[in-house]
């Protein structure tokens, strides 16, 4: 899978470019993770084959079967790196650009998305190629124009509404949990809503309580919607590709922290699974499961693992409604043990549904109870060493797991 | 902004500046019950001394036309030439009895039904608000969207939606407009663009700003032939809510065309849109964001036409939206499980004198432009249509379990991949209803 391949080789850079405070992060390992760089693009492209015996219509998982193909035969040595750099939210910009290219329906709303260009500049200049009325510039009244892009959403349009924190979508509950979760259903299937509802969330760089909110444990349970969380330039673009083309309604969680993240994306058009999830490093000892900023952690966590030897393998779960029960399950059996690393809340949150899911499904193959390392349950504190408390750090995620392998 | 918020009030304004008690109030209605807007263009016919007007009314003056400058300006110039004082023609007049009539047949056929157990939960019938959805939808063309809330069933009516799909809806059968998913508070029609249905108050509103909203993406955007027009039925209560503000914002903002028709009936189930208001004169809300903002007597359907006339055509132009105030009343209760005692019976009473389709039956035969015979026939026709549609939807069978998972999603795949790898929704469990999702 070429997304495993880039990865791989981009692996290094998100770590050095993102500008933590945090001075226990270790360089990027050398042999080792070369080759185990060079067997898991064969193992990732081994499961990602074993999803593809399916009658429906996979045009999705086609293309990046296509690009994995290509990038197959250019693993062993790779001097002349193909594709281009950029940094996320430039991918994401650059997916919502190809996609309004391609069809004339597709629209932003937002607060600041047109002459401002987004807050994270994510919709940078697109007002000026597409005009004011497609990339348009919304009073602050998130619970209207949400409603306003559910209404247009029914009426043929594509919209893409942009939350200018996460938090702000609070806002807009009503209008996510009743019209855009139910309203297909409702209608008895007569409406659809393609709607796409983005926005930055997780906590940042002391935002204070209010600005660093994880939504995805409280829209998880509304019926009707798709959620998936990016982590990555290049799973950044191939989802929000993904959920403009989908016809229900998904919900995109990006985080404050991973904006500028640096990777080397294929040229080639490519879209993502909404359903999927990523596999990032395999392993044998144990499966940790995350997403979005936690997934960073996580490989920070791997690489003093690995250096004690321990072999973890790590999955971006990537969609947060519905969990890719396959991908995990397969880890689950090979492994046995389960970690999983979120920034959610304790209560309520994804990863207490994932813990709830895998025991229910796979309980059996289970060797100890499963650890789900979550936040604190607080108001995400001003201060800057309250603020790294809340969240899991790496030193946790290291400790938890050779206590689960002892 | 073309319209001006000076808005001619014709009225005694001291009987309008004590809004606090409900007294004064009922004695403001007595007012508002005679427009002057209609005198003009009716004749005196419509509201000729049958309608109950005390005494004490009458010396304070007539009226409550308030309008702004655009409608004012359209009375001016049509004038009142004998020749053409009237506002229908003689099929007009009978479309519209006959979906007036429609819309009180089928509620108090659903009265009916409800009690004798055919049908559950929360029914909101429109008995007595019929001149509002008459008036309106009557004029607009298939591709024009409306909206409204849980009072849908009219709505739905005269937007065309066969009496036998809403009737199946509200037993909740598999042939209802929704598939018996929605209910009677999620009237969707897609055929014939009703977006529903809301049971959240002021929920309809932005979603019809957005149906809007894609009328003007497609004609200044896709540069398509589009006069798309969108109609919003909320009621007194909405207007107090968060959602209805931010829509006419965004509304006069963009230019949408839309119409917010307000159809206050003075109250939200037991509150008094006086105990909840600090300004009751709805109508006033839509200069403060720079729209046209009308009050008309809802009870006359005539009047309604007119005005509304006028907004769709704003709409149609691209002028933007209207706020349209309808002064009406609902026979029954907020709903079949409301008791209605708070209301008080003289001003029931009064408002039934008003009735809008005896009003308008009244219209029809002084105007000569029906007899009894002809009427009797349309009731004929519609009693036998609303039989049909109860027999319909007593036959029609209740949705099968299959039928559970069905619509939660346009692309199934939404359900995700199940642990075998496959997606979930190719499970054949999935169509009996019986899949673990």
């Amino acid at each position: 899978m070429a997304a495993a391949i880039l990865h791989g080789v981009g692996a290094t850079t998100p770590l050095s470019s993102v500008k933590y405070n945090n001075s226990r992060r270790s360089l990027p390992g050398s042999g080792i993770t070369e080759r185990k760089r060079a067997s898991f693009v064969i193992q990732c492209y081994g499961s990602l084959s074993s999803g593809l015996n399916i009658g429906i219509n996979r045009a999705v998982k086609l293309s990046t079967n296509a690009v994995a193909t290509k990038q197959d035969s250019v693993t062993a040595s790779t001097p002349s790196k193909p594709g281009h750099e950029l940094l996320l939210f430039e991918a994401l910009r650059e997916g919502l650009e190809e996609e309004m290219e391609r069809d004339p329906w597709v629209c932003v709303m937002g607060e600041d998305v047109g002459h401002y260009g987004g807050s994270y500049k994510v919709t940078k200049g697109l007002a000026d190629k597409y005009g004011d009325l497609r990339v348009l510039d919304t009073p602050i009244a998130e619970n209207s124009f949400t409603g306003m892009g559910i209404g247009a959403a029914m009426t043929g349009l594509r919209p893409i509404v942009e939350g200018m924190n996460m938090g702000f979508l609070l806002l807009a509950f009503n209008q996510i949990s009743n019209n855009c979760g139910m309203l297909h259903y409702t209608s008895g299937g007569q409406f659809k809503i393609p709607i796409v509802i983005r926005g930055p969330g997780g906590v940042g760089r002391q935002l204070g309580a209010e600005h660093s909110q994880r939504l995805e444990s409280y829209f998880q349970s509304i019926p009707g919607i798709q959620m998936v969380a990016c982590s990555t330039p290049y799973n950044a673009k191939g989802l929000m590709k993904a959920a403009i083309r989908s016809d229900n309604p998904v919900i995109l969680f990006e985080h404050v922290l991973l904006y500028n993240l640096k990777e080397r994306i294929p040229d080639e058009e490519y879209v993502l699974s909404l359903e999927e999830s990523e596999m990032v490093r395999t392993g044998d000892h144990v499966t940790i499961l995350t997403y979005s900023r936690m997934r960073y952690h996580v490989m920070q966590a791997a690489k003093t693992l690995v250096n004690k030897g321990y072999d973890p393998e790590v999955i971006d779960i990537r969609s947060l409604k519905p969990f890719d029960l396959h991908t995990i399950g397969n880890s689950v059996k090979k492994t046995h043990r389960v970690v999983i690393v979120e920034e959610c809340m304790r209560t309520g949150g994804i990863g207490a549904s994932l813990t709830a899911s895998i025991n229910e499904h796979f309980h059996d193959y289970l060797d100890a109870p499963i650890v789900c390392l979550s936040s604190q349950d607080v108001p995400t504190p001003y201060a800057g060493t309250l603020e790294d408390w809340t969240v899991v750090q790496p030193a946790q995620i290291v400790a938890a797991v050779e206590q689960l392998c002892r | 902004m073309a319209c001006s918020a000076t808005a001619k009030i014709i009225h005694n304004p001291l009987v309008f500046s004590s809004s606090r008690s409900a007294e004064k109030y009922e004695s403001c209605c007595k007012i508002s019950g005679r427009s002057s807007l209609g005198s003009k263009f009716l004749g005196k016919k419509l509201l000729s001394a049958k309608s109950a007007i005390s005494p004490a009314s009458r010396r304070s003056g007539a009226v409550v036309a308030v309008s702004s400058d655009i409608v004012k300006e359209k009375k001016v110039k049509s004038g009142s030439s004998a020749a053409s004082n009237l506002l229908i023609t003689k099929e007009e007049g009978l479309v519209l009895y006959e979906d007036m009539y429609l819309g009180r047949a089928f509620e108090d056929m659903c009265a009916q039904m409800y009690y004798r157990g055919k049908m559950f939960g929360f029914v909101h019938l429109y008995n007595g608000q019929e001149a509002v959805s008459t008036g309106f939808i009557k004029l607009l063309k298939q591709e024009d969207c409306v909206v409204s809330t849980y009072r849908d069933h009219v709505h739905s009516l005269s937007k065309g939606v066969p009496a036998r799909q809403v009737m199946s809806e509200l037993f909740g059968k598999t042939t209802g407009c929704c598939r018996g998913q929605g209910g009677s508070m999620h009237m969707f029609s897609k055929e014939h663009n009703v977006l529903g249905g809301f049971a959240f108050i002021g929920e309809g509103i932005p979603v019809a700003t957005g149906a809007a909203f894609t009328s003007k993406y497609k004609r200044e955007v896709l540069k398509e032939d589009c006069d798309e027009v969108t109609l919003a039925f909320f009621g007194d209560g909405t207007c107090n809510n968060g959602q209805f503000f931010e829509c006419l914002n965004m509304a006069a903002l963009w230019k949408l065309p839309i119409v917010f028709v307000v159809e206050n009936n003075l109250w939200a189930i037991g509150m008094s849109h006086l105990r909840s208001t600090s300004d009751p004169q709805i109508w006033k809300k839509g200069p403060a964001f720079g729209m046209p903002g009308v009050h008309v007597d809802g009870m006359d359907v005539l009047k309604v036409r007119e005005v509304a006339q006028e907004a769709i055509g704003r709409a149609r132009r691209g002028e933007g939206p209207t706020l349209v105030e309808c002064e009406t009343y609902r026979f029954r209760g907020h709903s079949l499980a409301d008791p209605d005692e708070l209301r008080d019976p003289a001003e029931k009473a009064r408002y039934a004198t008003r009735d809008p389709i005896t009003a308008l039956k009244k219209y029809l035969f002084e105007n000569n432009l029906a007899n009894e015979a002809e009427l009797k026939a349309v009731d004929k026709k519609i009693d036998e249509i609303i039989e049909d549609s109860v027999e319909f939807a007593d036959a029609s069978p209740v949705p099968a379990r299959n039928q559970l998972l069905e619509n939660v999603f346009a692309d199934p795949r939404g359900f995700g991949i199940g642990p075998d790898g496959k997606y979930r929704c190719e499970d054949p469990k999935f169509t009996e209803g019986t899949a673990q999702v």
